[in-house]
Formats: C-alpha cells, structure tokens, sequence
C-alpha cells in the first residue's frame, strides 16, 4: 500500500505539503510528488482538495488461515506475573470472543506450574508453558528461539505483549524471527469487523499524533501494549483451561548473554499503574525536599507520589516514578500534576486519569488545557493547605 | 577495532505544535536533528577511541539525502567515516524493512566489533530497529544500556529495568542500544567541523546493498499506517484562585462530591 498523486488532477495547491507530518511532499514543478520519507498515513489524502492524492492497494493476498488465537506473553519476574499481563489478558478476551477464537498465555521461566493457573483463572483458554533453568531470568536470546518455536508450531494469529523493558526487547527479536509487523507501544486495539483483522493504535511524534497500524499480510500480527492502559481481567478461581507443555531445545552455549548481577535502586517495584491516587511533581518543586510536601499530601489519601522527567533528570527522584511517554503511563482515579508545565510527552502518559487536578503558577501552563481542576498559585503554600484541609476533613469523619 | 553507530535524523518532536484550531500539526519550522539517544549511542563509541588506539568509528544512517548534514555533524563530533542508505526504494519502510537495509548497509562496511544504536527514535519511539538490526546480522543485543565497559575482549553492561539494573556479560560482536542515561554527548568541535567538511560521506542505493526493491522500504514492511489523526483534545476544565484555604476548601469539597474522600 502506497500513496500516489495523481497528476492529472494535482493543482499544485500545496496543501498536502503543509499538511505532511513526515516532510515527505515537495513540488516538483507545479506538481506534487511524494517522496521516500513517505509512510503511507494518508494525512494528505484527506486534506487534498481535489481528491488528487490516493491509496494504491497491493493485491497480493496470502492464505493465512492456518492462524488462529490471541497470545499472551505471561511475563513473570521472580515468579510474579506483571500486572501488565492481567491487563492483556482482559484486552485478549474481548478480542478473541470478537474474533470467535480462544485465548492463549505463553509463559517462559523455571518452575512457574504454579503461575498456569493464574493465568487461566484470568481468562486464559490455554497456557503454553516453558520450563528450564535457562529460562529463568530473561534473556533474548533463550526466550526468542522458546516461543519462536511455538509460534512455528501454534501459529497464534495475535501476539501481544506488554510493552515493558523486556517486552520491547523481545517483540522485535520474536517478530524478525517470524518475518511478520510489530506495532509498538499501542493504546487502543480493536478487531474491524469485516475481515476480523487488528487495528492497533499507537501515538507517534511524541504523542502529537495518533496512527492505526495494520498488518495485512503477515502471521502472527504483534504488538506491544503499554502497561497500565487497558482494563485488567477479571479473577474467576473456577475457570477450566488447558496446560500445554513447550519443548526447550536451546542449551546454556546458545545463550550470548550472562547476568552477572541485578541491581534494584527502587527499593521495591514502584506500582505507578495500579495507584487510584497519584501525586506528581515537576520542575515547579524548586529541590528534591519539594517531594516530601508532596509525600504528605500522597499520604493522607493513601496515594504515590510520581514525577515529571525534569525532576527525575534533575536527580531529585528515581527514574521509576516518571510518568510520561518514556516513562510510565498511568490511569489513577486522581492525578495531581504540582509544578508540571504539560508537555505533550508528560500529558501522554497521565491524560487518561480520572481528574486531573493542576497547580501551577504560571496560568498559561499548558496542563491547564488537560486539568479538570486548575489551580493557580504557589505550590508550596497551596500543597500544605490543602493536606491539611483534607486532614481535617477525613479525622471528622 | 571498529564500531559502527546507527544514528537517525528525525524531526526535533519538542517543537511539533498542534494547531488548537484546526487540530492538525505545525510543522513549519520543526528543526531536524540527530535523533537524542543516538548522540548518546555515538558518544559512547567516541569515548571508546578515546581511550583506546586504533578504534575506528563509522555512522551509518537510512534517510533522504538531507540527511548528510545530520552525518556531517556526527563527523565533526568525532566519528571517522559515515554512510548513507538513500534510495527512493527504501522510502516508506517500518522497523522490518528498515532493520532488513540497515543490516545490508551494515554487513557491506563489515568487520566490525561493537554497533551501537538508539534505544528509541522521537518521531516513532518504536525501540524495535536496534535489536531488530541484530536478528538479521546474527549477533547478540542487549536494550536499554545504561553502562558500558570493556573486559577481557567482553562488553559488560548495564543494562536498565523498571526497577534498578542488570550487570550484563555479552560477547562481541554485538549490538547495544543506548538510553540517555548512558551519558553526556559531546559537542561538535571547531577542529571537527572543518574536517566534517574535507570528509566524503558515502551514498549506497539498492543496488550497492545488493538488495532487490521488492525486498525494502514500503514494500518490504508488513506493518502498514491505516490511518493517522491528531488525538482529541480534551476539553479544559474549570479554573479556580483564591487563598490557600479557599482552594483546599473547595477541592475537598470536590473529592467529597467524587467519593474520594
Ligand atoms: C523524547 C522525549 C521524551 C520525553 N518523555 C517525557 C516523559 O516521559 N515524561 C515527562 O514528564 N517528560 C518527558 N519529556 C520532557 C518534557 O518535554 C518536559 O521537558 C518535561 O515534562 C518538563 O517537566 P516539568 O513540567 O517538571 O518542568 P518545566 O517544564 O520546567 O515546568 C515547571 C512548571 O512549574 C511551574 N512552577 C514553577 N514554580 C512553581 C511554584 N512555586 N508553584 C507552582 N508552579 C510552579 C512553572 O510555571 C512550570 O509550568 C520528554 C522529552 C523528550 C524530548
Ligand atoms: N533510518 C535509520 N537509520 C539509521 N538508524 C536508524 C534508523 N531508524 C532507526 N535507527 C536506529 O534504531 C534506533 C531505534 O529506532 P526506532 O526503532 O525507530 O525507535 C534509533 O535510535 C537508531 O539508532
């Protein structure tokens, strides 16, 4: 599929060379001609008043129906499921009952019998399972060729993952592997009805714009999906499903990599994507102590504290608290946003919050455009205040 | 030893603005600069020749022919030799396609030790092309490198998680793909730019990659843009001022309507 003028109808209007988000529209002459840097998404098309600039479809079309099944990649670490594969698991059910499939967990690690069970009382139908010690902490190498052989084997029609450290490392891996898409770090997935196929939407441009990717042609279509945006399943303790067993043909030599250590500087798992309450600060703080107000007010309403990247590239708080397009994206019931200007990278991750309360000084900030609640005003007077204040209200009770 | 480093031009996405009116993107003006974790991918490389003899550094991009001036300043930084992959054919291509030419590209300057790249490019932030360049070239890769040392002829590295770091042993060759925390990249230096300008920078198409057409850019990408739009604004709520205790007065009193509180 890709994008053509056509020249009888271009009237050299330009529109479509403003309107290209990749600048990949010059004038030649007084025609429009598409160049390299073109992606084929079809911005121009719309804006074309001429109906000048169209699609050219590819009519190849390969016989995949030998695919079948949403999978779930069960990243566990230390024997814990991540939250995010709850999360995949609600979002695969509702797209395997769309398509009228079953859903699947592919679970790698050593010992992990236990987590099987976990994953089919959250709506898996069957759980492919890897079990060696090579497959104990993850490294690319051992689980790439594990699960490359049971797609080989399966022939899983979806495959999503969570879009974490280790999911972004393995998706491509796996997705070279099968010479098939991978769409990263979606938001939205949807089947399109007709032809039962994925539409997965992601942002692009720093969260600028939105794209819908598809994958035409290719087994399986892959994503990652980024924790912490779609709702998680369900737990029904008498749910039945099926243990299917992988071979682990790899050996320790066909491992390039060894893990000498494992460092955690965050004490514990920072659990930004399941807190209802977020209290987050930004460059607005003025100083590392500016995140104790912010723990005080955090603490009253049983909430975490997060951050804006400035104030994690300023040293005053762990890389783990951020919140943002490369940090984590997070979906509390309420989100403070103190000190916090807005820009789209830190809105792209906190935008889906229930109500978003800001307090800035500066009332042209650009959080105020996302906040429910604006506050203008000084931070460090508002935040004591307004503990305090919620202080009183909760000890009345 | 010799170390290539992926770098990409990418559209400076800081200042992307969105037109509030029309809802569509302002891109005049948008400076183009070398991709952010990508200085830090070539720093790391520099440091290496700076603390060894005989390390050679080579950049290699995929891009239009703009893109010499983002290499131009990659040479000026420190690098050696750079090389251009701009054909009309690669045009289009995702992360599939644009592993399958960069790994030609790759394979064409040879002998290498260590390949650095981005964690991530801010025009897509996809993260796949770095390991996806090492599947084809067969190589290991470790994402997301934080620290970086040589021992013993092995790379041992730091490698970041979600909640602290893993101390990695990878044999070389190898490809990393670096995070912004790795470290500070330098600037051009005077010196450096004035030989960036004596210096060649090499253009292969398809052709001097040996690649058929049918096998790059749109063509060879099984991932497709269906459509794109700009996200929805969300509408902008109601602002208040007023004293301190005001302002908490009237929030608690919202967090009470909400059940909150
Ligand atoms: C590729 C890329 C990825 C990025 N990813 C992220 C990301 O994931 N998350 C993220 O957050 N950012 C990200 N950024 C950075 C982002 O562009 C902004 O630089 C950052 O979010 C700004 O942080 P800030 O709002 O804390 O600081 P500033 O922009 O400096 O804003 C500080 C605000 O505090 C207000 N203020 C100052 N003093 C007070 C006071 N006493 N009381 C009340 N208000 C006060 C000011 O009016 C101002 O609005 C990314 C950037 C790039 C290029
Ligand atoms: N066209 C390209 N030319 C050279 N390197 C690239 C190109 N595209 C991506 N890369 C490298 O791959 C990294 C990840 O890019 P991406 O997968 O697009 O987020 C970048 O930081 C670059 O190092």
């Amino acid at each position: 599929m890709a994008v053509k003028v056509i020249n009888d109808k271009c009237r050299g209007c330009k529109l479509c060379v403003k309107a290209c988000p990749f600048d990949a529209i010059t004038m030649v002459g007084k025609l429009a001609e598409i160049q390299s840097a073109c992606t084929a998404c079809g911005v121009c098309i719309e804006k074309c008043p001429f109906d000048a600039i169209i699609r050219e479809e590819s009519d190849e079309v390969k016989d995949l129906s030998a695919y079948h099944g949403v999978w779930v990649f069960a990243e566990q670490r230390e024997n814990k499921l991540m939250s995010v594969v709850i999360e995949l698991l609600g979002e695969g059910r509702r797209l395997a009952d769309e398509i009228g499939t079953e859903l699947c967990a592919v679970l790698c690690g050593n010992h992990v019998d236990s987590l099987a069970q976990e994953l089919i009382g959250y709506g898996a139908d069957k759980v492919y399972i890897a079990n060696s010690p090579i497959l104990e902490k993850y490294r690319t190498d051992a689980y790439t060729e594990v699960i490359y052989d049971a797609i080989v084997e399966y022939k899983p029609e979806i495959v999503l993952l969570g879009a974490t450290h280790i999911g972004r490392d393995l998706g491509p891996c796996l997705a070279v592997k099968a010479d098939t898409g991978l769409t990263a770090d979606c938001t939205r997935l949807e089947i399109d009805p007709e032809d039962k196929k994925i539409k997965q939407t992601r942002p692009a441009f720093g969260g600028n714009l939105m794209a819908t990717i598809i994958c035409p042609n290719h087994r399986p279509q892959m994503s990652t999906v980024r924790p912490g945006v779609m709702d998680k399943a369900v737990f029904d303790e008498n749910r039945k499903g099926e243990v299917i067993p992988l071979q682990v043909k790899i050996t320790e030599d066909d491992v390039r990599t060894k893990i000498l250590n494992i460092v955690k500087t965050a004490g514990e798992m920072v659990s930004l994507t399941d807190a209802d309450i977020i209290v987050s600060g930004g460059m607005g703080l003025g100083s590392k102590e500016g995140f104790d107000k912010l723990k005080e007010l955090a603490d009253v309403l049983g909430g975490t504290i997060a951050a804006s990247r400035a104030a994690v590239d300023a040293g005053w708080i762990d890389h783990s608290y951020q919140v943002g397009q490369t940090g984590t994206t997070v979906k509390p019931q309420i989100y403070f946003a103190c000190g916090i200007s807005g820009a789209i990278q830190h809105i792209a991750g906190m935008q889906n919050s229930g109500l978003i309360i800001a307090i800035n000084k500066d009332e042209n900030a650009p959080i105020f455009e996302v906040a429910d609640y604006g506050i203008v005003g000084d931070l460090h007077k508002m935040l004591p205040a307004i503990t305090e204040a919620v202080r009183k209200e909760l000890e009345s009770k | 030893m010799k170390i290539i480093v992926c770098v990409k031009q990418v559209p400076d996405t800081n200042e992307v603005k969105i037109d509030p009116v029309k809802g569509t993107l302002i891109r005049e003006g948008v400076p183009s600069i070398l991709n952010p974790d990508d200085a830090n991918a070539l720093e790391e490389a520099l440091k290496l020749k700076d603390t060894y003899d005989d390390v050679v550094v080579d950049v290699i991009s995929m891009g239009p022919p703009q893109a010499t001036y983002m290499l131009r300043e990659c040479l000026a930084m420190g690098a050696d030799n750079a090389y251009l992959l701009s054909d009309r054919a690669f045009g289009g291509a995702d992360t599939c396609a644009t592993s399958t030419t960069l790994a030609e590209g790759i394979k064409k300057i040879g002998d290498y030790d260590i390949i650095f790249a981005g964690r991530q490019a801010i025009d897509g932030d996809t993260a796949q092309v770095g390991p996806q360049v090492a599947q084809r070239l067969d190589i290991p890769v470790v994402t997301y490198v934080q620290g970086f040392k040589i021992e013993n002829g092995k790379a041992i590295v730091n490698r970041m998680m979600e909640d602290g770091y893993e101390e990695i042993e990878v044999a070389m060759p190898c490809l990393l793909t670096a995070v912004n925390e790795l470290n500070v990249p330098r600037y051009m230096s005077v010196n450096g730019i004035v030989t960036a300008y004596e210096k060649e920078i090499k253009v292969w198409n398809h052709d001097d990659l040996q690649l058929d057409p049918k096998d790059c850019g749109l063509n060879a990408s099984p991932t497709q843009v269906f459509r794109s739009f700009t996200p929805p604004a969300k509408g902008k709520g109601e602002i208040v001022s007023g004293t301190e205790e005001e302002v908490a007065r009237n929030l608690v009193n919202k967090l009470k309507e909400k059940h909150i509180i």
